[in-house]
């Protein structure tokens, strides 16, 4: 019995030592390769710690007036990511929300179906809507826009929110909403006052999951952007890592600027990333 | 009461609030979905070429041509082996990773935080990151392999269509494996301890409770995470873009990455939009499927 403990604790241990060398090896690798000086990262044999660190590429970043480099792209390209996620995820959940609330609560039996109509979307792949919306954008003057990308997100993002949310509304008993009636408060009012402060969980994992899916979208951006002036870090870093002259240590700095927001969201909070998942997945 | 509740269902203004709360997310589907797909559809009837100028309308043509393509074909069996082989790994991988840490051990919990960085990274940074280690001159995985005396020369593992496929595949494991094991964990959490006892107890090993006891619990966690997974995978493009382009010599070019191609490159919006079509299809089909083993799986 002893002897089989000792060699559990063995693979265990082992077994959790591999898991985290897999799991952080190539984003540690990212962060020194975006540190290290070039002839660090250019070495044969490789410096896997190296010789010359610097923060440069950070600054360069961050500070470059040179509107014609690389840096300054990631820098506006990051900026632009920033005001899309916001404004994609503010619109979400002011389109979401309350369709979530009716689906819950008024008219029961449709609420079901309408969520799958809703859902379905989801299934569709984008570039069978990427044509035309990139002709009908084009003759609304939003192609190339931060507002024509943030309603475009909003068709994809509002349909988790609704699901995710009339999940939560119905977690919640009708009783209190009722009680709330007999008080003298409207229909707007119980779900204002009283349904939405109850799911404020959900409102936060709803929240964490709109930035992220916002964050991370390429294909549309991609596609519907052009220039400077609604370019995400996403389709930046696509730009300048397919290039011939790469600049490794740059393109690395640059993607670990457009990872920092989403990991240290995941890490900080990732009891509502957990909850989230396991909600939008299980539903289904 | 009886006046509440008369109110708390009166029909007229339940349903005018109904309609006033689900307007806008009905007009940005309609207007940002529906719209440009019903558009989308109407254009694939037709030949809708850039540089050609006129659209007549060629009913089926491009969707006949499309079939008839050794392309479509090439680049759907390629769509088929990227969603098996990646799906299969992440399952399998994931199965691991849950059963490692639905363990009691030291420092549990910092390791269950850790797995989220792969999925919480962007798509295409894990693209970017996973070309850089494996470019060819001075790459990381060409200098690990070579220090530990594994290979004797720099290789350049984007350089050949098979190889690429499956270095790609790699990246790609590598940041969905934790969403699956996240999955299967709160799967397994489910699972009442007695259970593991009473198996015990009837002289199961630990193999034996894994397949008497974890496994039959584990199916509709399974089971979520294969359907989640492979609609995913078929429809996979941007790490296919951000890595390989779709090369060396079209070996990574999946479905969704030919479409664009052929609707972006060649500027063919009625053919693009018909081979669109065909991928939602499938996609439709494969989720028909998958929700049908879901129900029954629920049911019975």
């Amino acid at each position: 019995m002893k002897k089989g403990n000792g060699l559990r604790l063995v693979a265990l241990y082992g077994g959790a030592l591999l898991t985290a060398v897999f799991v952080l090896a190539p984003f540690v690798w990212l962060f020194i390769s975006s540190v290290a000086s070039n002839a660090d990262l250019l070495s044969r044999p490789l410096h896997w710690w190296p010789q010359h660190a610097t923060l440069q590429r950070y600054l360069t970043i961050l500070t470059t007036t040179d509107m014609n480099s690389a840096a300054y792209t990631f820098r506006i390209a990051l900026w632009n990511s920033l005001r899309l996620a916001a404004g994609a995820t503010v619109l979400s959940l002011a389109v979401g929300v309350p369709a979530a609330y009716a689906l819950a609560r008024i008219g029961v039996r449709w609420g079901r179906v309408a969520t799958f109509f809703f859902l379905a979307t989801y299934m569709l792949p984008p570039i069978a809507l990427i044509v035309a919306l990139y002709i009908i954008l084009g003759s609304l003057h939003l192609r190339d826009t931060v507002s024509g990308l943030v309603l475009v997100y909003t068709s994809f993002i509002a349909p988790y929110v609704i699901w995710i949310m009339r999940g939560y509304f119905l977690s919640i008993p009708t009783e209190i909403e009722e009680a709330a009636f007999v008080d003298g408060c409207s229909r707007f009012d119980t779900f204002w006052r009283i349904a939405l402060p109850l799911s404020l969980p959900g409102l936060v994992t709803t929240v964490i999951f709109a930035v992220l899916m916002a964050w991370d979208e390429f294909f549309y951006a991609m596609i519907l952007t052009s220039s400077l002036a609604a370019k995400t870090i996403p389709v930046a870093i696509a730009e300048f890592s397919g290039q011939h002259m790469v600049d490794y240590g740059l393109v690395a700095a640059g993607g670990v600027l457009a990872a920092l927001p989403p990991v240290l969201i995941a890490l900080l909070l990732q009891r509502y990333i957990i909850q989230g998942l396991v909600a939008g997945a299980v539903k289904g | 009461m009886s006046s509440t509740q008369k109110r708390w269902s009166g029909r007229r203004e339940e349903l005018i609030l109904a309609l006033v709360f689900l307007a806008p997310a009905l007009l940005v589907t309609f207007g940002v979905i529906f719209i440009p797909l019903a558009e989308q559809f109407w254009t694939s009837f037709h030949r809708y070429t850039l540089t050609i100028p006129g659209r007549p309308f060629v009913g089926l043509q491009n969707y006949l041509s499309a079939l008839s393509d050794p392309t479509f074909w090439q680049a759907m069996g390629r769509t088929f082996y990227f969603t098996l082989v990646s799906t299969g790994l992440e399952l399998i991988l994931g199965l691991l990773m849950a059963l490692l840490l639905n363990q009691r051990f030291r420092g549990q919990g910092v390791l269950r935080a850790l797995i989220l960085i792969p999925w919480a990274l962007p798509t295409i940074v894990n693209g970017m990151m996973w070309r850089w280690i494996y470019n060819a001159d001075y790459g990381a995985l060409n200098a690990l392999l070579t220090q530990l005396g594994l290979i004797s020369h720099y290789h350049d593992w984007l350089g050949s269509p098979w190889m690429a496929m499956n270095m790609v595949i790699v990246a790609d494991v590598w940041k969905m494996t934790p969403l699956v094991a996240l999955l299967l964990l709160a799967n397994l959490q489910t699972i009442p301890g007695e259970l593991y006892e009473a198996a015990s107890i009837d002289g199961a090993g630990a193999i034996g409770r894994f397949v008497y006891v974890t496994l039959p619990w584990l199916r509709p966690g399974l089971l979520v995470s294969l359907v989640l997974r492979t609609i995913e995978a078929f429809k996979v493009f941007d790490i296919i873009f951000i890595m390989t382009r779709g090369g060396p010599a079209n070996g990574t070019q999946t479905i969704a990455y030919y479409t664009y191609t052929q609707a972006f490159s060649s500027l063919q919006f009625g053919r693009g939009a018909a081979l669109a079509y065909l991928t939602a299809m499938f996609i439709v089909l494969l989720s028909l499927v998958y929700f049908r083993l879901i129900r029954e799986d629920v049911y019975s």
